[in-house]
């Protein structure tokens, strides 16, 4: 080749020292980091050891079938006092998960409201929605919880003075009792019309949507969906012979029977955490909604769009990008809060598991190990979900 | 001939564009269902309101020293007023609450020295501060070296949430600032370790981390090692806000363009310098509203160490409803109050991290 450039011999590579080497200096330095690391745990390790051996605590998971000996407040699997460790862990796990579940619900409705009242053009709502989230940010959870528990619930009537809703829903000081369905023979049928119809909504979106790329013409999605949704368990529910009883809650003695109750705890935590977190999410739903562009919502107004079409189709998807993230956050941050439950003796995870089962059992280290490995296992799930969300929302760039 | 210009006198804006009635007009009823709203939330601001303020002031009890001079209709205050001082101080000795006043007001001073210096000595001064005060705060609570020791355990109260608060920032500013690096790191082993401790603890309750602070800790110990109880829930606390602080500082390494680092190599600076000297006072600087917010977060969490039974306010409080002279219920003074002070710190906090954000909007950030 004709412009081959030419290296000189006398420019020879500058020879670097062994121990100046950047690629030398980091392998020892993450050895030397390794190690510490290596020798912190091995001295953790022997100390637990000696420690639990002198104050005679066994060790591994044999505990976990032993008999508890004590009764949950709240179950949603069958659990009695003679059921083992290993069941009071699963019957605090789902009652975190209901809880959370429950309330991760009603704040994102809450929070939705109010962060778009903020945004209204009305001054009287959006004080009022400012008002609201300036509060409920700023004052720290467990007192939320303390209050609704020890100061609204505990004020409520006795049972004999109920709070009567219809003759059906009673509220009173041991919660809330509202009727309950009792479902007849044949019914699992109506649970797997739903099923059947949310399959069916899936692919008739993804139908519906080829059709639009193809043709052009739209198709009223929402419509049909909601019509699968209600009408096929509906038709499932007419065609078994409607074979479903609704159980009213009836004062009897010293309480309700039948129907089904709310038992306070869940109430006020439900109500603290839906309001503590709706507050925050309130303020993500206005930065995204914020951060469209005018341009974008002018455009869409210049191109013909009815106001509620904006909203739907530039507004919404855009706003939603910036939303999701801090959502997110939000929704993990309720999980973690709903552990403070133990202070008002909610039967959650860590009530049960790490309070009642800790005190009696006395090993620490597993226990511990166990809730927070939970914890993790939780949120690391629903990150992926809201990641994988996210990615489907998320700005297609060229 | 007069040849100057003289503009007419500017027409007033119609009446029905300006004035109160065009205001309520725009933003009170300008459709069917803003009226309806407004009407909606004018009936709940007149029907709950105007009982609010009359229960927390025109018919509040506000003189006397027992639960039975609480005979008007409204807010029993003497409750809090006869519990003010366990609600601020704890059990920490009467006689010596000048340290505790000493320590808190020492902490203001140290923070309004920061706005108010002049602006060369601020960085030397907050870094002393930084270094001295911790020190001395500690010497005054606890004493020795000339001063009555005052154990951990009569330490209590609002005061003890700001302590918490503060120490706990305190200390999770240098171990954040090393996880966040370490997660930045080119070296695989450091950034599986920072990434799996601040993910950990991220990841997990405050209160299973307290827990692991107060029945684990003492097993990792060799036999004899005694840890008092605060200390227990100090060290958890800063772990757990090591690794939210870890994510703010990631957050501000991460806005720091790439060029700096490569100008920073080419200059023939090494990690070390680099870091010091061009990455960390900028990353720093940006995310300090974000520390604020971090801040807020940890000083309404500090409630959280009611659990593991040490006495911060919101354990005082309930305390003081158990008390027998106090039986009568004063849940929501108790309450009312303790949310109102809490309330007051955090607002003002993030008003301040809001204003900070605004003065350090150098005009970088695009949008």
């Amino acid at each position: 080749m004709a412009n081959d450039t030419v290296i000189p011999k006398t420019q020879t590579k500058q020879k670097v020292a062994f121990y100046n080497r950047a690629e030398n200096r980091s392998m020892v330095f993450q050895v030397l980091v390794a190690a510490g690391l290596a020798y912190f745990f091995y001295t953790i390790y022997n100390n637990t050891l000696t420690n639990m051996e002198a104050r005679g605590i066994r060790t591994g998971f044999g505990f976990m079938s032993q008999p508890a000996g004590f009764d949950i407040l709240l179950k949603l699997i069958p659990y009695e006092a003679t059921d083992s460790y290993g069941r009071t862990f699963f019957v605090g796990l789902l009652n975190t998960l209901l809880v959370s579940f429950i309330s991760i619900i009603f704040a994102t409705l809450l929070g939705f409201l109010v962060g778009v009242s903020r945004l209204s053009a009305n001054w009287l709502v959006s004080k009022v929605a400012t008002i609201f989230v300036e509060t409920f940010r700023n004052i720290p959870l467990l007192l939320q919880i303390f209050f609704w528990y020890f100061a609204v619930l505990a004020a409520l009537p006795g049972v004999r003075s109920s709070l009567n809703f219809a003759d059906s829903v009673f509220l009173n000081v041991r919660g809330l009792s509202v009727p309950r369905i009792i479902w007849g023979e044949g019914s699992s049928i109506i649970f797997y019309a739903f099923i059947a119809a949310i399959i069916g909504i899936f692919f008739l979106s993804r139908w519906a949507r080829k059709r639009q790329e193809a043709t052009g013409q739209p198709f009223a999605l929402l419509w049909a969906n909601l019509g699968l949704l209600i009408g096929l368990p509906l038709l499932a529910f007419l065609l078994t012979g409607m074979n479903a009883t609704i159980e009213v809650p009836k004062l009897q003695g010293f309480g309700f029977q039948g129907g089904m109750t709310l038992i306070p705890e869940l109430m006020a935590l439900t109500v603290a955490l839906s309001v503590y977190t709706a507050a925050f999410i309130a303020e993500a739903v206005r930065a995204g909604v914020q951060s469209v562009s005018h341009g974008q919502v002018e455009a869409a107004a210049a191109l013909g769009l009815p106001n509620a079409k904006v909203l739907r189709f530039v507004t919404i998807p855009q706003a939603l990008r910036v939303i999701v993230p801090p959502l997110n956050s939000q929704y993990q941050n309720l999980i973690k809060n709903s552990s403070l439950a133990m202070a008002i003796g909610y039967p959650d995870l860590v009530a049960v598991f790490m309070g009642s089962t800790l005190n009696q059992v006395g090993q620490a280290v597993e226990i511990v190990f166990m809730t927070m490995m939970v914890y993790l296992a939780i949120n690391l799930t629903l990150s992926t979900f809201m990641n994988w969300y996210n990615a489907r929302i998320k700005l297609v760039e060229r | 001939m007069d040849n100057t210009f003289t503009p007419i006198e500017a027409r007033k804006p119609p009446s029905g564009a300006i004035g109160p009635i065009a205001w309520m007009k725009a933003s009170l009823f300008s459709s069917p269902v803003n009226t309806i709203l407004t009407v909606f939330f004018a009936y709940i601001i007149i029907r709950f309101v105007p009982p609010i303020i009359d229960w927390a002031f025109i018919s509040a009890n506000w003189v006397g020293t027992t639960q039975e001079e609480c005979t008007k209709s409204g807010a029993c205050w003497i409750f809090i007023k006869q519990w003010f001082s366990q609600l601020l101080y704890g059990s920490y000795p009467e006689s010596l609450h000048w340290r505790v006043n000493l320590a808190l007001i020492g902490l203001v001073a140290v923070v309004v020295l920061q706005f108010f210096l002049p602006q060369h000595l601020r960085r030397r001064v907050g870094w002393v501060s930084l270094l001295v005060y911790p020190l001395i705060s500690l010497w005054l609570m606890y004493g020795g070296f000339g001063l009555e020791t005052v154990s951990t355990d009569k330490w209590g109260g609002f005061s003890l949430n700001i302590l918490l608060a503060f120490a706990g920032i305190l200390m999770s500013l240098p171990i954040g600032i090393v996880w966040a690096l370490g997660r930045q790191s080119e070296m695989p082993f450091v950034r599986v370790v920072c990434i799996s401790s601040i993910e950990l603890f991220r990841g997990v309750p405050l209160i299973t981390i307290l827990f692991m602070g107060s029945v684990m800790l003492p097993l990792f110990f060799p036999a004899g090692v005694q840890l008092d109880k605060l200390m227990r829930a100090f060290i958890a606390i800063t772990l757990f806000q090591s690794a939210y602080m870890a994510e703010v500082i990631r957050g501000g390494l991460q806005a720091i363009p790439k060029g700096q680092v490569e100008a920073a190599n080419s200059l023939g600076l090494g990690y070390w310098k680099t870091m010091r000297l061009i990455v960390l006072p900028q990353a720093l600087k940006i995310s300090i509203p974000n520390i604020v917010n971090t801040f807020i977060a940890l000083f309404k969490d500090t409630t959280l160490v009611l659990i593991i039974g040490l006495f911060e306010v919101l354990s005082t409080i309930q305390a003081a409803l158990q008390n027998s002279n106090w039986l009568g219920g004063h849940h929501i003074e108790g309450y009312v109050f303790v949310a109102f002070v809490f309330w007051v710190f955090c607002y003002t906090m993030s008003r301040i991290s809001v204003h900070i954000e605004k003065k350090l909007d150098t005009g970088h950030s695009r949008s």
